[in-house]
């Protein structure tokens, strides 16, 4: 295992091929010795990483490695689920997220979520992109109309749905309907979207229509992906992060993160090498 | 050898299945069947939209109609807002324990109370304590205590429906948990709610005993929630029992049970485009 070099401070058990940032503004999140529990069970320990603005960040892993948990703490999400505890420190544009006078519902308002599951609203596909913007008081129709067209084309499903707007969102085949939502978190005009593991329930051209928009909106939108695909990750990202729950019932760590071009052609602990080279998981 | 029996067993408990299930049908096309044969005749505009008169035995129904209808809406209006309230309440707000346990039980044990003991819990309490007269309101309000269970129960599960996903969906946008339920989860559970409000509304109207001791029996068009009236199952009661018409009264029985069939079908009519919105 190469050993970091010296400047950075020893940060859990996790290998950086690039070291961590000293100044928190630097960074989009910045996590420091991250903790989590369910209840008595600590899922992840130790969690130091950056997330950097407008880039694709992708966190791999075996399933149960905690990559969705620790996903859910950037926007507060495991704050829905009861028993849950975080510890360590954790900012997202130099603001502590778990601060005392954070909002979780500012806060998810500014990062945004996509789900495995698409979970369109049953209602029609304009109200579902129109959501988000009514619920900010936007009530003039002609600039709904405008963010509803604008969203829906930035998630490359403008074409397909233009003449039946008014149909229910449920009417749509699932790759359309994970494209809904996306369309729905980015008429809310987040400064960053996380999407967990949103192409493992879908076609094979919806999976490229989200993968094409993910690159045309990160020069806007900073994106963190959970994926269980590696050809995914590696395509699409431009860091990545794999974390890793050894032995059942022990909380999972973040092994190795860095740039992805570096993670899979030269990652520096062999856990990651064993992973990407598909020898587990 | 053990084949044939096994197939004689498997052939025997098939029959068995096909008598049980042809007694309930058969039960049910015969009460209706008995119903319309005997009730269909005196069905004429003359017996749906005039009044009774003789001893009151003769003419038509049309002010129980009304009466029905009008103690029915009535009730709705009262059980539905502290019912659903109430549901959202425990589906969405309560911290699930004991306490919610309790209402739910509460809740279940009221919905199963003989109607016959409503009643007289609400003459005593409504009419006795409370000074109110014999009139819709009583009769109301008394029948909103046996609704209120049902339709919060219906609520309750229909909300509790909504896919968690759906709901982290909403929060997931930056919406706060009020904007989520009013939004998102009401009205994804809104026709399971609106079935459950009919359901309701079919055990209302067709309900005797609540009516009997707070509604009166006195002919009468009701206006304001003071008045009071005779609803048509009491009609139909006072018809049969004093066997003055019974013709009348299995027509009152046919527009009753007509009534509750319409309101059913309704409910049917809801769920289905519900499922169909969802395919």
């Amino acid at each position: 295992m190469v050993v970091l070099s010296g400047d950075v401070e020893k940060l859990g058990p996790t290998s950086y091929s690039e070291p961590l940032v000293e100044n928190p503004a630097d960074a989009t999140f910045y996590v420091r010795h991250l903790n989590f529990w369910y209840g008595d069970f600590n899922a992840l320990t130790d969690v130091s990483l950056d997330v950097r603005k407008h880039a694709i960040t992708a966190f791999i892993g075996p399933s149960g490695c905690g990559k969705s948990t620790f996903l859910r703490c950037l926007n507060r999400m495991n704050d829905l689920i009861a028993g849950t505890k975080v510890e360590g420190t954790l900012l997202f544009d130099q603001a502590d997220i778990y601060g005392s006078g954070v909002d979780p519902v500012d806060l998810r308002r500014r990062v945004g979520m996509i789900f495995q599951q698409p979970n369109p609203f049953p209602q029609s596909i304009y109200d579902n992109v129109a959501y988000g913007p009514r619920l900010q008081g936007i009530r003039n129709k002609n600039e709904l109309d405008a963010i509803v067209e604008k969203s829906l084309d930035k998630a490359n499903l403008w074409k397909e749905v233009k003449g039946i707007l008014n149909k229910n969102g449920l009417a749509l085949s699932g790759g359309q309907q994970q494209r809904l939502c996306i369309a729905r978190v980015l008429a809310v005009q987040p400064e960053v979207i996380l999407m967990d593991e949103p192409c493992s329930a879908i076609d094979p051209t919806s999976v490229q229509k989200i993968e094409d928009l993910m690159h045309e909106i990160k020069d806007q939108v900073t994106i963190i992906i959970v994926t269980h695909n590696m050809q995914q990750a590696a395509r699409v990202s431009d860091y990545t992060s794999f974390f890793l729950q050894e032995i059942a019932g022990e909380p999972a760590i973040l092994v190795e993160s860095g740039p992805t071009s570096e993670i899979f052609t030269n990652p520096i602990d062999q856990r990651t090498e064993d992973y990407i080279t598909g020898r587990f998981g | 050898m053990s084949l044939k029996r096994d197939q004689m067993v498997n052939n025997f408990a098939l029959s068995l299945f096909w008598i049980a299930a042809g007694i309930t049908v058969a039960a049910l096309f015969t009460i209706i069947i008995y119903v319309v044969v005997r009730g269909i005749g005196v069905i004429t505009p003359t017996f749906v939209f005039t009044w009774p008169h003789g001893v009151n035995a003769e003419g038509g129904i049309f002010p129980t109609i009304i009466s029905s209808i009008y103690v029915t809406g009535l009730a709705m209006l009262i059980a539905t807002p502290i019912a659903v309230l109430a549901a959202v309440y425990l589906a969405e707000y309560a911290k699930q324990g004991i306490a919610v346990k309790i209402i739910r039980f509460a809740a279940d044990s009221l919905a199963s109370v003989p109607s016959i003991v409503m009643g007289l819990f609400g003459f005593a309490f409504f009419i006795e304590a409370f000074g109110l007269p014999l009139s819709m309101l009583s009769a109301a309000l008394a029948l909103s205590l046996l609704m209120l269970p049902i339709i919060m129960r219906t609520t309750e599960e229909a909300i509790r429906g909504v896919a968690r996903y759906i709901r982290w969906g909403s929060y997931g946008m930056g919406a706060t948990k009020w904007q989520t339920v009013s939004r998102v989860v009401i009205p994804a559970a809104m026709p399971r709610i609106i079935t459950g409000l009919i359901l309701a509304m079919g055990r209302a109207i067709g309900e005797t005993a609540v009516v009997f001791y707070t509604m009166g029996q006195a002919i009468n068009l009701p206006a304001i929630p003071t008045d009071s009236g005779r609803a048509m199952p009491i009609h139909l009661y006072l018809l049969a029992v004093e066997g003055i018409n019974m013709p009348a009264a299995y027509g009152t029985a046919f527009l009753l049970m007509a009534l509750i069939f319409i309101f059913n079908l309704i409910a049917r009519l809801i769920a289905r485009r519900y499922k169909k919105l969802q395919e």
